[in-house]
């Protein structure tokens, strides 16, 4: 396991013992956050999924109703028909916090309550068809606003996931074992000092009590 | 106060604009995606762009996908449903999780 170039000094070992810490509660913040969000994630996604093909086979249902209404009138007819809009839709967007994630959540108003001022064109010239389709596909609207809210939400979620996870697979398999390394590193390294030191100094003794009371001298002339 | 726009080709779009929609014309060309650029600087909080023009405009819309507002989304045109729309919710999970666990094999999340 790769290990930081450090100086092993005491000093040192305390940082490195320090950041070791922060790290690990970091990991296990960071580890809790990305569980938390992917369990928000995947409710969120099954109902993105379920809107999403609602809202399909609602669009495909009212592009078949525009369909017929074409081909029941003129072309210029239904035209000028759906583009003077007889109301107006507005967004109101505030925002909400998952999790450190700002989505944006959507409600809308129309600029006239009653409802039947989608039908803005002259109904003499125009078919029952118009009616329906329009019909049809204002029906749709709140769901489509709804469909844009979850699936911006997802959207934004996955990135948050993707980077929350990035982090703690980094933490985890990259930063703690690497500072765990350089901490056993500074520690086996001041010890071997301390051994050395150790050794050198019973030595020293040895040589110095050699020099004072002369034991190997006394030894010899023993012997002889 | 916001604005919702529908962007795409006109027979596909046309429809939204009495629903009370802001409904912009745009054909699969560079204008589209100055249509876009205008619309998200215009206070459109919500664009809705079909699948076809979508998947043309992906580039431009990449800018504005890890931002809060404005929330770009795909419908199907009249042309038919793409199955693009499925599969921007599957490559979510993707990326979320790490593999497609909501769909299971590649082809059964198709809506059409």
């Amino acid at each position: 396991m790769a290990r930081k170039q450090v100086n092993p000094t005491r000093m040192e070992l305390t940082s490195t013992k320090r950041k070791l810490m922060t790290a690990i509660k970091g990991h296990k913040l960071l580890k809790d956050k990305r569980d938390e969000l992917m369990r928000q994630f995947i409710l969120l996604v099954k109902e993105n999924k379920a809107l999403r093909e609602e809202v399909e086979a609602g669009l495909k249902q009212a592009a078949l109703n525009f369909a017929l209404a074409r081909a029941s009138m003129p072309a210029p007819v239904l035209d000028t028909g759906l583009l003077i809009a007889g109301q107006h839709v507005e967004l109101e967007a505030s925002q909400k916090n998952v999790m450190g994630v700002v989505a944006p959540k959507f409600d809308f108003k129309t600029s006239s309550a009653d409802e039947s001022s989608i039908y803005s064109y002259g109904l003499s010239s125009t078919t029952e068809d118009l009616d329906i389709a329009a019909k049809s596909l204002y029906d749709m609207l709140p769901k489509l606003l709804k469909l844009a809210e979850v699936e911006k939400c997802c959207e934004l979620m996955s990135f948050e996931i993707e980077k929350t996870r990035r982090r703690v697979n980094a933490l985890e398999y990259m930063m703690i074992p690497e500072m765990r390394e350089t901490a056993r590193f500074i520690t086996m390294k001041l010890d071997e000092n301390e051994r050395a030191n150790q050794t050198r100094l019973m030595k020293v003794k040895d040589m110095m009590l050699e020099q004072e009371h002369h034991y190997q001298e006394r030894a010899n002339a023993l012997d002889v | 106060m916001y604005k919702i726009a529908v962007l795409g080709d006109k027979d596909s779009v046309y429809g939204f604009a009495a629903a009370g929609l802001d409904v912009f014309f745009a054909a699969n060309d560079p204008r589209a995606a100055r249509t876009l650029k205008e619309l998200v600087e215009g206070g459109y909080a919500v664009i809705y762009v079909t699948e076809s023009l979508y998947a043309y405009l992906d580039k431009d819309i990449e800018a504005y996908r890890e931002r809060t507002l404005p929330a770009i989304i795909p419908i199907p045109g009249a042309s038919g449903n793409t199955g693009l729309g499925i599969a921007r919710v599957r490559k979510s999970v993707e990326r979320a999780v790490g593999s497609d666990i909501l769909f299971g094999s590649p082809d059964s999340g198709r809506g059409d």
